[in-house]
């Protein structure tokens, strides 16, 4: 049939437009990357990064092997880890329960002025590291494990927040709604309709912060925020490249406990 | 009738999680005993908690009052390092991460090849970026390159983890069909996988810019260049003001970050 003869012999996913439009989309990003890797590597020593190889080596061979006689030493600061990393979840799931009631659209008591209060605590304390909150609190309150305990719950109130406000949001109305027309008041409401809605994703979510924060309170020490970190910190300064093997060997043991725990958890809960 | 059928006046709420009267008690019982023995363990200085809290209250002063002027050298070239650092590591970790994730996948891989790749995911994903930092510093010396490294070497462990989970859950009909016109493996990713996983792989990859521009603000403090360097100087130096400022532009462009990538994930999708 000769009147279909022009259209194309080969079968294309997208029109000509829109392919140009893409390779335009490409080019530019590739365009931008050059531009932001010069930007970047203004400053690179090349040699240093020609040399990492032989660098890499010689670490390794100082790592190999691990100085096993310095593990009875860590185990105090292991604790001291694990409870900077549990009081901290503890104390920033207790600060993030009246934030996310404020931030969730339907229990919130002014949308106009506490909501966005409420949004603004949650980002600032999402996009701030707890390191960098430890590096603050250090200054403020001095070296040791409170510092490293309020960084944590500091850090953990917007994760938690941000999470709990959306499972709020999420609740079935019709339960709430049963509540209050017994004439139950507010905070009732919240006891008898909400609460029993959002207790399993409630104690998920604080399991899972758990688990992170056990693993970001490992490295806390680092800006002598107290735990292991602090160990490690030690032992890269005097470039004890044994012990600091052991300790990461370490870390990486209590990271792959307390994931499991969190997975057992959280999967006996949902 | 007598009082053996007056039925209780007060209802209780049953216990949602742990059903087990038994169980109820010995949790709280260890949780307490835990509580008790954690709290011993925190030593506080009330002295230097109170001569700190009036630089707390300095520090808050520095955060209401930022002072961008004074420092703006210093604090515009972190902010150049972390904002070509992180699209930089995105765009390789990206690029390393695709095959590697297409080789995680159980339905496309063959298995020794399944291994590695998840291998490899894991060894990404068990470290913290902020070791990983300390690490390549030790080897390339101080300055963003350490620091770009470090960042796609732990967006690898993401992307290719969910990368190939998706591709794992995709709809095997379409793959069938490409199979069924005697496709061969490359067509059969090109057309009938390729598609599936496109828009959350763009999501992705948008969510990870916004971690690792996150993560660039913390390796900073450990040597590898970026903001969190500039934030740590203004910090050891007392200069609560030029720290507030740093922190505020980190949370700006961090909640730019987030809005702008919901909304494309949201027109991509």
């Amino acid at each position: 049939m000769s009147e279909i003869s022009h259209y194309s012999q080969i079968w294309h996913h997208r029109t000509p437009k829109t392919r140009l439009f893409m390779w335009m989309g490409w080019l530019s990003l590739v365009a931008l990357f050059l531009w932001c890797w010069q930007l970047m590597n203004r400053d690179t020593i090349w040699f240093f990064v020609a040399d990492a190889p032989r660098q890499a080596a010689d670490i390794g061979s100082r790592m190999w092997p691990p100085r096993w006689e310095y593990l009875p030493e860590l185990l105090i600061p292991l604790w001291d880890t694990i409870n900077i990393a549990t009081i901290g979840t503890i104390g920033g799931v207790l600060m993030a329960i009246p934030v996310a009631f404020l931030a969730a659209r339907n229990t919130t008591p002014s949308p106009r002025i506490l909501r966005p209060i409420a949004l603004f605590i949650i980002v600032a304390s999402r996009s701030i590291n707890a390191l960098i909150w430890a590096l603050l609190l250090v200054a403020i309150i001095g070296p040791g494990l409170l510092a490293g305990m309020v960084a944590i719950a500091l850090r953990s109130i917007g994760f938690v927040g941000k999470l709990l406000y959306e499972a709020i949001e999420e609740i079935d109305p019709l339960q709430v709604e049963a509540v209050s027309a017994t004439g139950a008041d507010r905070a009732q409401v919240i006891n008898y309709g909400i609460v029993p809605q959002i207790m399993p994703a409630f104690w998920g979510i604080s399991v899972f912060r758990w688990d992170i924060n056990i693993r970001e309170s490992t490295i806390l020490g680092l800006v002598g925020a107290g735990g292991i970190g602090l160990k490690l910190q030690g032992s890269l300064n005097t470039l004890a490249w044994g012990q600091v093997s052991v300790i990461l060997l370490l870390i990486l043991a209590t990271v792959v406990v307390s994931e499991w725990i969190s997975a057992k958890m959280r999967h006996a809960i949902i | 009738m007598t009082a053996a059928h007056t039925y209780p006046s007060t209802w209780r709420r049953p216990p949602q999680i742990l059903t087990h009267r038994g169980w109820r008690i010995g949790i709280q019982l260890g949780i307490l005993a835990y509580l008790i023995l954690a709290g011993a363990s925190i030593e506080v200085d009330w002295q230097r908690v109170a001569m700190g809290l009036e630089r707390g209250q300095r520090f808050v002063m520095g955060f209401l009052q930022p002072d961008f002027a004074s420092r703006w050298n210093d604090i515009s070239r972190g902010l150049i390092e972390s904002l070509t650092m992180t699209l930089t590591s995105t765009v390789i970790g990206v690029m390393i991460s695709v095959p590697i994730g297409i080789g995680a996948a159980r339905n496309l891989a063959p298995r020794p090849v399944y291994l590695i790749c998840r291998g490899i995911i894991a060894v990404s994903r068990a470290l913290q970026e902020v070791i990983i930092a300390i690490f390549f510093v030790a080897m390339f010396g101080f300055g963003p390159f350490a620091g770009f490294l470090t960042l796609s070497f732990a967006t690898i462990g993401f992307l290719a983890k969910l990368l190939a989970d998706d591709i794992e859950e995709i709809e095997p009909g379409q793959a069938d069909a490409i199979r069924a016109t005697g496709g061969s493996w490359w067509q059969l990713i090109n057309y009938a996988v390729q598609p599936q996983v496109m828009p959350r792989l763009i999501g992705l990859s948008l969510y990870r810019l916004d971690i690792n521009f996150r993560e660039s603000a913390v390796i900073g403090i450990v040597g590898a260049g970026g903001i969190g360097a500039t934030l740590n100087t203004a910090i050891d130096r007392y200069e609560y003001d030029s720290a507030g400022a740093v922190l505020l532009i980190i949370i700006a462009i961090v909640m730019l970050a987030e809005y702008s990538s919901s909304y494309i994930r949201k027109f991509v999708q």
